[in-house]
């Protein structure tokens, strides 16, 4: 079959592999309809987070139809079933699935000993990202092996388009548990940093959950402009001082609430001479992260208030303005996608007509052309947002 | 560049059959290439200044020579990260710090001229090969002012923006009076209980 194949540092190919087959009971194969590139995706691209394999198959957000299913399965999946597939394995059985924190379920993790060292505790497999998640091949490829097959899929029904549903898998319910972690209030003032895909998903959410304002940052005007279609009021960050808006916003007060849609990869420019330091310490490997965003956050946001953070951070942050933090009394709440915590609902609100997530695509071309779109998606040519690939 | 070494990948995993094309260029090789003769030129500058200085007959200029390295390795290891393109054009100014340091070595009663000379020809060689690179590895960012779509049409609310706004606007004050009634109950209690006389 064909997959997008990570070969080293800004160097994916599309290569032919072997096809995958069912390695354990639990597993189904699916036939990949519709897959998309991820801002995470980029990090890797980058190799800005350690444990990637040349050869390694990326992608973690697809869907498609069930092929084959192991004797496992036992039922829950069938041949045939349209499947979204979350971008995080899990078992449905531990401890941490239970509790419906399934981006660190304890039991999918299949090279569970590299995370234990690195973050100190395992964290889900996820597919496409690393060999500290597991090293498990991704769905930007033909076909996909789902382990845990029976827990981790989304069924959907026929109907609706892929564009719609194929969010479920990653970015929507991203950018919906940022909001949702935010605790947000029918006063609140949401700033958010990004206006990328899940920077996007994030100010719908925050609309839908019921904010006052929602305030969006960026510097590009396409997706400042998509920012505002979504019912925000936009910052350019490369024109205006983010602070003195906020501020000037807020009546001095700061937003209640702030979300991180950036992650480690903040934009590095002269006016922002934290970003130069980030940058050279992250070349030199004193600094993995560059957590400008962090930095504004916290010393915007209103004391009291939350920082939700779905951007992805991969190491270590230097200079975290921890004495604002604490003083300000905050709160931070982080962490990978529990996709299916919120998938039913999602889902239903994406059926009753209340959602249209495919509004954020701006490119869908086939899967072959994936090694040029990647570029495409990083540099922000041609005005793009969100890429889809069809096999 | 890292890779954790015991990191293997598992067996029955997909493998590459037949590779496709990569979209690596020529000028990528040609700023790999640069980025390591950066840090190795760099190197030897800032642990054996000496040698340079001796075969330059430029001795007592070790202080700027240490220096020098320190920047090629600086310029080495930006044109081997994402951020080559910025590497490769401080190459390009240190090519001029280069040819200026040399010059001022070319006085006429240096018994090293030649090898000055030939140090000259070298940088200028290089320097060509890094103006190349750094010209074929410009970023394709759009500039600024580059003409975009907008999407000023991309709301995602097929029901409009403002029927969603107010559906939460009543679900708010919906649950607002659920825990006002909810509040009142609890206080007519304890005020049954505790403050009616
Ligand atoms: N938590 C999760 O489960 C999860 C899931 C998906 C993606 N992510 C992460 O979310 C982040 C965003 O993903 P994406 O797909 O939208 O990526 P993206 O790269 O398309 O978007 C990032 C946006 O941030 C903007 N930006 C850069 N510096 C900024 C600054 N200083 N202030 C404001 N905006 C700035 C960029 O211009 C860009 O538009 C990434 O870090 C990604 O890894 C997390
Ligand atoms: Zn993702
Ligand atoms: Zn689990």
């Amino acid at each position: 079959m064909k997959a997008l194949v990570w070969h080293g540092k800004e160097d994916i190919r599309c290569d032919t592999v072997t096809d995958p087959e069912i390695q354990d009971p639990r597993d189904a194969i699916i036939k990949v309809t519709s897959c998309a590139i991820c801002g995470s995706d980029l990090h890797l691209f980058h190799n800005f987070i350690p444990g990637m394999l040349p050869g390694d198959i990326m992608g973690h957000e697809t869907m498609g139809e069930v092929v084959e299913v192991g004797s496992g399965v036992n039922g829950k999946l069938k041949k045939g079933d349209r499947v979204v597939v979350p971008f995080t394995i899990i078992c449905g059985e531990c401890e941490q699935c239970k509790r419906g924190n399934f981006s660190v379920c304890e039991t999918t993790n299949r090279k569970r000993h590299l995370a234990d060292k690195v973050f100190g505790h395992t964290t889900a497999g996820l597919f496409g990202y690393t060999h500290l998640t597991g090293g498990y091949p991704g769905g930007q490829a033909e076909y996909l092996r789902v382990p845990f097959a029976d827990a981790t899929h989304i069924k959907v029904p026929a109907g609706i388009p892929d564009e719609q549903l194929l969010f479920l898998s990653d970015i929507f319910p991203t950018g919906w548990q940022a909001a949702a972690q935010c605790d947000i209030e029918p006063t609140d003032t949401v700033a958010i940093w990004g206006c990328g895909p899940v920077g996007q998903m994030a100010i719908r959410s925050a609309i839908l959950l019921g904010a006052n304002r929602v305030i969006a940052i960026d510097c590009l005007p396409e997706r400042l402009s998509m920012a505002e279609a979504g019912g925000a009021t936009t910052i350019n960050f490369e024109t205006e001082s983010v602070v003195e808006r906020l501020q000037e916003l807020t009546d001095g007060r700061g937003p209640e609430k702030c979300i991180d849609c950036v992650g480690m990869e903040a934009h590095v420019m002269p006016s922002l001479p934290d970003t130069l330091l980030d940058r050279a310490k992250q070349m030199v490997m004193a600094e993995s992260d560059r957590p400008h965003v962090l930095r504004e956050m916290i010393y915007v946001c209103r004391p009291g208030g939350i920082i939700s953070v779905p951007g992805v951070y991969s190491g270590l942050s230097d200079m975290l303005p921890m004495g604002a933090f604490m003083n300000k009394g905050l709160t931070m709440r982080t962490g990978q996608t529990h996709v299916n915590r919120w998938t039913d609902d999602l889902l239903r609100r994406i059926e009753e007509g209340e959602i249209d997530p495919s509004f954020v695509i701006t490119h869908t071309v086939p899967l072959a052309q994936g090694p040029e779109m990647y570029q495409v998606f990083r540099d922000k040519r041609e005005s793009c947002v969100k890429v889809v690939l069809k096999p | 560049m890292f890779h954790f070494s015991n990191i293997v990948r598992t067996k029955g995993d997909p493998e590459i059959v037949k590779g496709g094309p990569s979209l690596k260029q020529p000028a990528d090789q040609l700023a790999r290439a640069l980025g390591w003769f950066s840090i190795g030129l760099g190197v030897v500058e800032l642990f054996a200044p000496r040698r340079v200085t001796e075969t330059l007959g430029m001795e007592g200029r070790e202080t700027m020579v240490r220096a020098f390295g320190v920047r090629e390795i600086m310029s080495g290891i930006m044109s081997l990260s994402v951020d080559k393109n910025a590497g490769l054009w401080t190459r390009v100014g240190g090519d001029g710090l280069d040819a200026a340091a040399l010059l001022s070595g070319l006085t006429s009663d240096n018994p090293k001229k030649g090898n000055i000379a030939l140090a000259l020809l070298m940088v200028g060689g290089i320097a060509v090969l890094d103006y190349r690179a750094a010209q074929d590895t410009k970023p394709r960012r759009p500039p600024r002012d580059a003409r975009r779509k907008l999407y000023p049409n991309r709301s995602g609310f097929p029901k409009g923006i403002e029927s969603v706004r107010t559906a939460a606007r009543q679900i708010a004050a919906h649950a607002k009076t659920h825990l006002k009634t909810h509040a009142e109950t609890n206080e007519v209690k304890q005020g049954d209980e505790r403050r009616v006389p």
